[in-house]
């Protein structure tokens, strides 16, 4: 090996603690790259294998009752390649040995083979037999959960008739990768799954013989979604279709959607900072390693090495501080993505679900992070090649210090020598003072961005779960009643107040925007469903036009004072024009309401009920569950304190790992840029610190120069921090925001505290390790080196 | 008469800093010839290492011109310069200017892996007697001892000249001995153009001719009748 690489290995191994430091803060920014972008692409790849084998459809659409002969007619419409019909209800299902009421959505099979769209994918024990009428396949989580192998039998009122079914076999399929039940935002095995059965034996149990009620459409590659979609509504029109929509609004792919947008914004927003940080430390240690090297640089010019061989040999050491933290990344982020995907895998109900991050995402991440020590080396290299060696062997200059503000705030404040020096030290320096409260300041806003995510989920868990939705169970009914159905509620068991509520399948349509939507309608004296403003003040309904949710406005372009046209996919099927009344904040959903009497004069109907809102004596419940068991009607039951208790638990959870994972990197961060500055102070100021200590000036005294320097700068950026963390904040609540959710910019003070606290600790420790090293200094011999 | 190696004709150094102006050398003229060893002999601050950078390709002059043997050092650039002193001259400085993290033999082989015609590292080494320290780190050894790695370094390009400035300033004087005997050696063995740069004026007796410099210029130069040994040194 040539004498100048073995020199860059010695090197390298003498400031290891420091190349580490870099490598470090670099290595997190390769990992989120590597995170971020393979999980992103290990999804895709799943994905868009498992919707190609089996067949998943482009757009979908739902009607109360269509003929068959209708199929024909849409298979030729311009841009369908394939039609699948079904029948699709939803029961509720009485379990064994289960008192909540578990509910189920009910596909049918086709009776010769598997369906055209949609295609189940087998898991285990077999199809149901077509001349079977009581045999079905379950969803597999919901199945496992429930103990329900194939063989054992269970209840379920179909169409409000008791039915026994046999379970043949466990299945998965491509609609239904995020499993939700209505009203829901997070999968419950236990309470909600699919079930297939044979065509013939659903249609007898809800009189759809000859009709379906569900349709799947393949398009052509060349198809325009849109116009499709306008035909079929069209022709479902006469028989109740509510409005057909695609991928985009298929929850199963939306929730998959929206989680692939967060990884790609997750990519997009963090690693910069850890990039940049990492440039600026390769700089500052660089620079210190160059003026150290000074004699020695002189010296290979002296003897004939060029410019440029010089300059190569320091961009080697960088780029080998680059390598280890590239490596490092590269490990770190393929043995979390390996453990994100198993996290996927509790979510998302994938037949296989493989990490695969793809050559791509660590190239890509190599390179980036490879370029990135070499910008950040390439100033204090050129400066390395510029030297004259004639100057470069000369013993470097005390630097130079000027008189300037700090002496008169010395004198003004009394300081000690020992605080001047710090003063003096950061005036003298800038540039590398400079680094330093980057550095820390960017830590203490990746902790505050990463704490915020905390404050954010509990404001929307509060908004959603305690303050708009106050109610303990929603009834969803088969149909529309009439307002009485709220008395009849009230004799259920254990019900304490009972609210009705109406929704209504719209279509909006302002200028060429056009958006699926449902309606709601809001009394006066609602109390438990409520609308809240940004300040989380009830909201009084406009007595007359719409109010949109803000996500749902801005993708309709209006603004309150727009007209826009409001078609109605129930009867009377008619198109108005409605004025836009009010815009509100919400973090989840997509709702427009309206008040009561506007919106039943325009359906020119009396006043209805769809859904009940309900509050419950728990003491009762299992009466209660009893009876809705039974209860003719029903379509579906949301019990809002499991999916609040459900949603806690897993957003701590899962919210909980993410902020370990965020808070090791803002430590990171810290300590690469504290422990470097710390280094760097130590190794110019040996001998000026050694003279201190000759001087008769306690150990104590003379750390306080090194440590105090480097804590007051840490002092000074943290409210930098708070600055770059709420701009960090407002990036990620709106880069991870999507259709389904809107992360609300909040953040507490206790954020701002925990994330100052624990960056001035760090900034702490890695200073007083350093400081250690003062006690190791030999002073006599110190003060006989020549710097 | 032997070849001329060196020549300068008027040289002059300002050093520009700040705001006054250092004339560090007031036109110089200057030869030194084949085979010989010159000391150059002066007062702190009179310009030898000025000189002596010069000559060796390491700074430029203000003016005048300066060549080796038919190329215009003064006519070359950055580049010229380096591959000049990379095929040619040999240095050895007062603070020996090794590279710490490398041994003595990798200091040595730092040159010989650029040199075109070099000794082996060893055979550098065991010419200033540090056979037995081949494999020492700069740190494990004795003053003395790195100045001999010094010149190991200097001489294993076997470079037309060896250019030392001050190469005993730091050194006792029993250590400065061995360190001189090398380089006598080496001059009397390999013909190395030698100059060396002192300001003790009990080296200039082993040198072949000796030219005082003070402010700048030239005082006078005064060839040596006989050559000491440098164990007749004394200081
Ligand atoms: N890089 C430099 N910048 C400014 N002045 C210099 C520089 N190098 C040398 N000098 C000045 O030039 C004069 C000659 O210096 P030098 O050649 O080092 O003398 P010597 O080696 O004889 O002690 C001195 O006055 C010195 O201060
Ligand atoms: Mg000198």
């Amino acid at each position: 090996m040539r004498a100048l690489d073995l020199k860059l290995i010695r090197d390298l191994r003498r400031i290891w603690a420091q190349s580490l430091a870099i490598a470090l803060v670099l290595g997190c920014g390769v990992m989120v790259l590597v995170l971020a972008n393979g999980s992103e692409r290990s999804l895709i790849l799943t994905r868009d294998a498992y919707y190609d084998r089996n067949r998943f459809a482009d757009v979908f659409a739902t009607a109360t009752r269509a003929p068959e002969a209708l199929k024909g007619e849409i298979a030729h419409v311009e841009g369908v390649a394939q039609v699948d019909t079904r029948i699709a209800v939803n029961v509720v299902l009485d379990l064994p040995g289960v008192q909540k009421p578990a509910m189920a959505r009910v596909l049918s099979l086709p009776p010769d083979g598997p369906p055209l769209l949609n295609v189940p994918l087998l898991r285990l024990g077999r199809m149901p037999d077509p001349l079977h009428p009581n045999e079905v396949v379950l969803s597999e989580d919901f199945a496992q959960a429930n103990r329900l192998i194939p063989g054992e039998t269970f209840r379920a009122i179909l169409n409000g008739q008791m039915r026994t079914l046999t379970v043949t076999g466990l299945v998965l399929s491509p609609e239904f990768i995020y499993l939700i039940g209505p009203g829901t935002m997070m999968p419950d095995d236990q309470t909600y799954g699919i079930i297939w059965m044979n065509r013939d034996a659903v249609a007898a149990a809800t009189d759809l013989s000859g009709a379906f009620n569900d349709i799947a459409l393949q398009l052509t590659p060349t198809a325009s979604r849109d116009r499709v979609i306008q035909q079929l509504d069209l022709l479902l029109a006469p028989y109740g279709g509510t409005g057909a929509y695609g991928r985009d609004r298929q929850t199963s792919d939306a929730f998959l959607s929206s989680e692939l947008h967060q990884l790609s914004a997750m990519s997009l927003i963090l690693p910069p900072i850890f990039l940049i940080v990492s440039a600026f430390l390769v700089n500052m240690v660089l620079s210190r390693l160059i003026a150290l090297e000074r004699p020695q640089i002189g010296l290979l010019k002296a003897i004939g090495y060029s410019g440029q061989e010089i300059a190569t040999h320091y961009l080697k050491l960088s780029i080998g501080i680059g390598i280890i933290g590239v490596a490092l990344g590269w490990i770190a982020g393929a043995w979390l993505g390996r453990s994100m995907t198993a996290l996927y895998a509790d979510f998302y109900r994938f037949p296989y679900l493989l990490y695969a991050p793809g050559t791509w995402s660590f190239v890509i991440s190599g390179i980036l992070g490879l370029v990135t020590v070499i910008v950040g080396a390439l100033r204090a290299v050129r400066a390395s090649a510029r030297l004259s060696p004639a100057v470069a062997m000369l013993p470097p200059a005390a630097p130079l210090f000027r008189r300037g503000w700090i002496d008169g705030i010395g004198r003004t404040f009394r300081l000690r020598q020992t605080t001047m020096m710090i003063l003096r030290s950061i005036t003298r320096w800038p540039g590398r003072a400079s680094v330093t409260l980057f550095g820390v300041s960017a830590s203490v806003a990746v902790l505050i961005a990463s704490f915020f995510s905390f404050d954010s989920m509990k404001q929307m868990v509060d908004e959603v779960f305690y303050q708009t939705n106050r109610q303990d169970i929603t009834l969803t009914l088969t149909g529309s009643r009439l307002r009485s159905t709220e008395e009849a509620a009230l004799t259920l068991p254990g019900v304490l107040r009972v609210e009705g509520a109406y929704s209504l399948p719209v279509r909006l349509i302002h200028g060429s925007k056009s958006r699926l939507a449902t309606v709601e309608a809001r009394g006066d004296g609602d109390v438990l469903a409520r609308l809240l403003d940004t300040d989380g003040h009830p909201v009084r309904i406009p007595p007359e036009g719409l109010t949109l949710s803000e996500s749902l406005a801005q993708e309709l372009a209006v603004t309150p004072g727009d007209t826009i046209d409001m078609a109605m996919l129930v009867p009377p099927r008619e198109t108005v024009q409605v004025p836009v009344a009010a815009v509100i904040r919400q973090s989840l959903g997509q709702s427009a309401y309206m008040a009561e009497t506007p919106i039943f004069a325009l359906m020119r109907q009396s006043a209805q009920v769809n859904q009940v809102h309900l509050l419950t004596d728990p003491a009762a419940l299992p009466a209660f569950f009893a009876a809705v068991k039974r209860a003719p009607g029903v379509n579906s039951v949301t019990l809002w304190t499991d999916v609040r208790d459900q949603f806690d638990a897993t957003m701590n959870e899962n919210l909980m790992r993410m902020t370990i994972i965020y808070s090791i990197l803002g430590i990171l961060i810290t300590v690469g840029v504290v422990y470097n500055a710390a280094r760097i102070q130590l190794s110019e100021r040996a001998h000026e610190l050694a003279s201190l200590r000759v001087l008769g000036f306690t150990r104590a005294e003379v750390g306080y120069v090194l440590v105090g320097e480097l804590m007051l700068l840490t002092t000074v950026a943290i409210p930098f921090g708070w600055l770059g963390g709420y701009g960090f904040s407002t990036m990620i609540a709106s880069g991870f925001s999507t259709d389904l959710f809107r992360i609300p910019l909040v953040i507490t003070r206790k954020t701002y505290a925990l994330a100052s606290v624990i960056t001035f600790a760090s900034a702490l420790a890695s200073a007083l390790i350093v400081r250690r090293r003062l006690d190791r200094v030999n002073i006599a011999m110190s003060l006989k080196q020549r710097q | 008469m032997a070849t001329t190696v060196f020549r300068m004709q008027g040289i002059t150094k300002v050093y520009r800093t700040g705001a006054v102006d250092v004339q560090a050398l007031r036109g110089i003229d200057l030869e030194l010839f084949e085979g010989e060893m010159v000391v150059l002999l002066g007062p702190s601050g009179s310009g030898k290492s000025t000189l002596l950078n010069i000559l060796g390709g390491l700074d430029t002059p203000s003016a005048g011109r300066a060549f080796f043997r038919e190329t215009e050092l003064t006519s070359l650039g950055d580049a010229g310069l380096t591959a000049f002193r990379r095929n040619h001259v040999g240095f050895v400085f007062q603070f020996y200017n090794l590279v710490p993290s490398l041994t003595a033999r990798e200091n040595v082989a730092l040159v010989t892996e650029i040199a075109t015609k070099p000794m082996r590292p060893e055979e550098a080494l065991e010419r200033v007697g540090l056979a037995d320290r081949i494999n020492h780190f700069p740190a494990e050894l004795s003053g003395g001892e790195q100045q001999r790695v010094a010149i190991a370094r200097a001489i294993a390009k076997r470079p037309d000249v060896l250019l030392c400035d001050e190469p005993t300033g730091a050194l006792d004087s029993q250590t400065g001995i061995v360190v001189l005997q090398a380089l006598y050696d080496i001059n009397r063995d390999l013909g190395t153009v030698t100059a060396l740069i002192t300001h003790n004026a009990a080296i200039r007796n082993i040198a072949h001719r000796v030219i005082y410099l003070a402010d700048g210029q030239i005082l006078r130069t005064q060839e040596n009748a006989s050559r000491a040994a440098p164990s007749e040194v004394s200081w």
